[in-house]
């Protein structure tokens, strides 16, 4: 199918962008790589009367230093996190992610922004920033405001993002020990999304976070809580779906997606913990 | 809305509605028929082309979003009849059968040749996960890609092609 008829804007700085989404209010959409909102529009399950493309804002792609972490554009490409050096060597955790997204040529289109605005709890990278502790900062016409990324998620395809904010900043603090990690994805095909996933950054406090084991992407509080009390690898991560609903479909019922989490959850931790 | 993009080498330009999709344009605006449409789901790769030198599927891209860019689809491969190497390979190792979905799967050979790195069995099995084929196992597409990395790791690529 093709998409609905539709306008479109190629928006040339952020504040344009704002301006346009500011117009035009919940009519509009923003389009970065088109990953998950280009087949969206196919199925015309999404019908925005315009598209606003930030996809040319210089200032929005790229990774930098920042305070001993990094500063992530929203439309830096899977592809350019996979082969930043900057990445390798401060969050190893969001290159293995990254790379492990589809397939090349989704890698090359899809923008690590467009995968957190988009909320899909089965996001790789979601779940790898999560781990990381990553922040977001989003501007409107009112200005900009900086949340934790776990606070952006309410909900199946829900953020907290306003209808004329965009997204436009992703800061992953320093880590103690960016070499300790482990991303676990279990799916069928090479190419498919995962049934369940985990990614889990070490450090004095490590952090573990799901793909697909809710509504959102979330983080296995129960887990790090273990192990913060000094449980070991394998005792902690029999709590890995506590608290979780993950979903039931063709790929696998919820009780095998808390299966998935423990297995995927001590993997993971034995891999990344020294 | 007014595009003007290089495509195989040469600026075109057209009018299009926003809603349409590169693989339509380049098929039904330019006659550029080499790449094809397997699925509605974004998942078969058939419609491979690169842009900027990048495998993308171009059912999954807007034509409006490669406005200034540049796109190479199977028919700039061999612009002057003279098979590319990667097609040429494909030939050689039986690397197809019906055909469909082997446009896209050279582009997207092409593009992980691009990237210049070494290539093993694994490296190019997962360098082609974006792409499906319902006919030949794989074994020869594999073969193919492989002899032709192989054929990079002893000497330089001539320069006119990958
Ligand atoms: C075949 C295929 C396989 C895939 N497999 C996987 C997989 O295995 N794992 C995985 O994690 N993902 C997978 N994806 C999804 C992919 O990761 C998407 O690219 C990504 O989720 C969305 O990024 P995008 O830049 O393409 O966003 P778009 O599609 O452009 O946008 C997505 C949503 O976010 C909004 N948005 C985008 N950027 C901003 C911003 N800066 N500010 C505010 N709102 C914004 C848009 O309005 C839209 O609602 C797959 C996609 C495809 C097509
Ligand atoms: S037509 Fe199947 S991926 Fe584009
Ligand atoms: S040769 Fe027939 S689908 Fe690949």
């Amino acid at each position: 199918m093709i998409p609905a008829e539709l306008a479109y804007e190629r928006a040339d700085s952020v504040e344009h962008a704002i301006a346009l989404l500011g117009e035009h209010g919940d009519e509009a959409k923003v389009l970065a790589g088109g990953h998950s909102l280009v087949p969206l529009l196919r199925l015309r399950f999404a019908r925005p009367s315009l598209l606003v493309d930030i996809g040319r804002i210089r200032e929005l792609a790229g990774v930098s230093e920042e305070g001993g972490g990094l500063a992530i554009g929203p439309t830096t490409r899977y592809a350019d996190l996979e082969s930043s050096a900057l990445v390798a060597e401060r969050a190893p955790l969001l290159a293995a992610a990254a790379g492990e997204v589809g397939d090349p040529q989704v890698r090359h289109r899809g923008t690590v922004g467009g995968a957190l605005a988009h909320g899909d709890p089965a996001s790789d990278v979601a779940a790898a920033l999560l781990a990381l502790g990553a922040t977001v900062a989003l501007r409107g016409a009112g200005g900009e405001r900086r949340l934790p990324l776990s606070d952006l998620f309410l909900g199946f395809l829900e953020t907290a993002i306003a209808p004329d904010e965009l997204l436009v900043g992703i800061s992953v603090p320093p880590s103690a020990a960016p070499a300790e990690f482990a991303f676990e994805k279990f799916n069928r095909r090479a190419q498919d999304w995962a049934i369940v996933g985990c990614a889990v950054s070490g450090g004095p406090v490590p952090r573990v976070a799901l793909v697909n084991m809710g509504t959102t992407p979330l983080r296995a509080l129960a887990v790090e809580e273990a192990l913060a009390g000094g449980a070991s690898a394998r005792d902690a991560a029999e709590l890995a779906a506590r608290g979780a609903e993950p979903p039931e479909d063709l790929n696998g019922t919820a009780e095998y997606r808390r299966h998935l989490a423990r297995v995927l959850v001590r993997r993971a931790l034995e891999r990344a913990l020294p | 809305m007014e595009l003007r993009l290089t495509v195989n080498g040469e600026v075109v330009s057209g009018a299009v509605e926003p809603r349409t999709l590169l693989v339509h344009f380049l098929r039904g605006h330019l006659g550029l028929t080499g790449t094809k449409v397997g699925c509605d789901t974004s998942s078969c790769g058939a419609c491979t082309v690169l842009v900027d030198g990048r495998s993308a599927k171009s059912c999954t891209v807007l034509a409006v979003q490669v406005d200034g860019c540049e796109v190479t689809t199977i028919e700039g491969l061999a612009p002057d009849g003279r098979l590319h190497r990667v097609q040429e390979a494909f030939r050689e190792h039986h690397a197809l059968q019906c055909g469909y979905c082997t446009p896209g799967m050279i582009m997207a050979a092409v593009s992980l040749l691009r990237e210049g790195r070494e290539l093993d069995e694994g490296a190019v099995r997962r360098g082609l996960e974006g792409n499906l084929c319902r006919c030949t196992g794989y074994r020869g597409i594999v073969e193919a890609v492989l002899a032709v990395a192989g054929a990079t790791a002893h000497g330089p690529a001539p320069a006119d092609q990958a």
